[in-house]
């Protein structure tokens, strides 16, 4: 597929709202997903480090 | 294994501990596969989508959100569906890590619902006039999403693990009659929502380039899934299991 340039890209032939609105929330909730991965992991480490420290 | 002190305290089963002591170190070393075989799928998905699979004749350019809307929907209903059947076995078995599972897979099968309904909404505008119609296709992909959502409040609102583990499985078992409906919606009723492009008894009506870029992408919501909810369930498991001793031994070794 030959788009011819990256305005007619981003343009998606008159449709760019719908497609890149798609896309970009899209990525933006994978994107919030693996941060959130990745807080509950180390929320949950902490959590673990500090009952045993307590412990101990 | 002999000298965990749980061996004897109080006659605490010996197993207990062993189906998360197993699983956990097993799920750490498929997260990285799962997670690269997305990204690869998720680029050669997107390169085919955007760049080889031509114009649609009648929607123009705007049928693109396909290659997202396709296999977000797909993923909603089958995450569902493995959810149901691992609250099952948990229900049966009296399995814990069965049910560390199904709270493992439910935010990415809302986030996937959600991506869903917007990306229909985004579709529905330019192509039918409309961002929403109370369809059955509709309807229903938004009754799945409250299910999920249902899903999270029930078990954040119970305080006893072992009792949220079986609400929340007895509500997933329920909610899996809505997957059928979904599915065979565009059959049973006359909806706005168009019928199935790609179904397991017929040819596909699409152009092979555009099915090929949505079966990358649904592939890679596939390993997608797989790796977060690995991820999110090695989470719960040290949520969970802070009285093993395993989880002590593995949490001094991490930095």
């Amino acid at each position: 597929m030959n788009w011819g340039s990256w305005d007619n890209f981003w343009a998606m032939g008159g449709y760019g709202l719908y497609v890149w609105g798609s896309y970009a929330v899209t990525l933006a909730l994978i994107v919030a997903e693996i941060a959130l991965l990745r807080m509950r992991r180390r929320a949950a480490l902490d959590s673990l480090r500090q009952h045993i420290g307590a412990q101990t | 294994m002999l000298n965990q002190p749980a061996l004897v305290a109080g006659g605490v089963n010996v197993f207990k501990y062993a189906a998360t002591q197993t699983f956990y170190p097993l799920a750490g070393r498929m997260i990285p596969w799962f997670s690269w075989i997305a990204a690869a799928l998720c680029i050669a998905g997107l390169y085919v989508g955007f760049f080889v699979a031509p114009t649609d004749h009648q929607q123009g350019e705007a049928y693109r959100i396909i290659f997202i809307h396709v296999p977000a929907a797909w993923m909603s209903m089958f995450i569902y569906v493995v959810m149901a059947f691992w609250a099952g076995v948990g229900l049966i078995f009296n399995t814990r890590l069965s049910h560390m599972m199904v709270s493992a897979l439910v935010p990415t099968g809302a986030m996937f619902t959600f991506v869903a309904l917007w990306t229909g909404a985004l579709w529905g505008k330019p192509t039918w006039g409309t961002w929403w119609a109370w369809d059955a296709r509709m309807t229903s992909e938004l009754i799945l999403l409250f299910l999920y959502f249902g899903f999270m409040a029930l078990q954040a609102g119970i305080d006893d693990p072992r009792r949220a583990d079986r609400a929340g499985a007895v509500l997933a078992l329920v909610g899996v009659v809505n997957i059928p409906i979904i599915y065979f919606s565009v059959k049973w009723w006359n909806t706005l929502h168009q019928g199935a492009s790609v179904s397991l008894t017929s040819a596909p009506t699409m152009a092979t380039t555009m099915l090929t870029g949505m079966m990358l992408m649904a592939l890679a919501a596939w390993m997608y899934t797989i790796a977060a909810a690995l991820h999110r369930l090695r989470s719960i498991i040290l949520e969970r299991e802070h009285g093993a001793e395993w989880v002590r031994h593995y949490v001094r070794t991490q930095a």
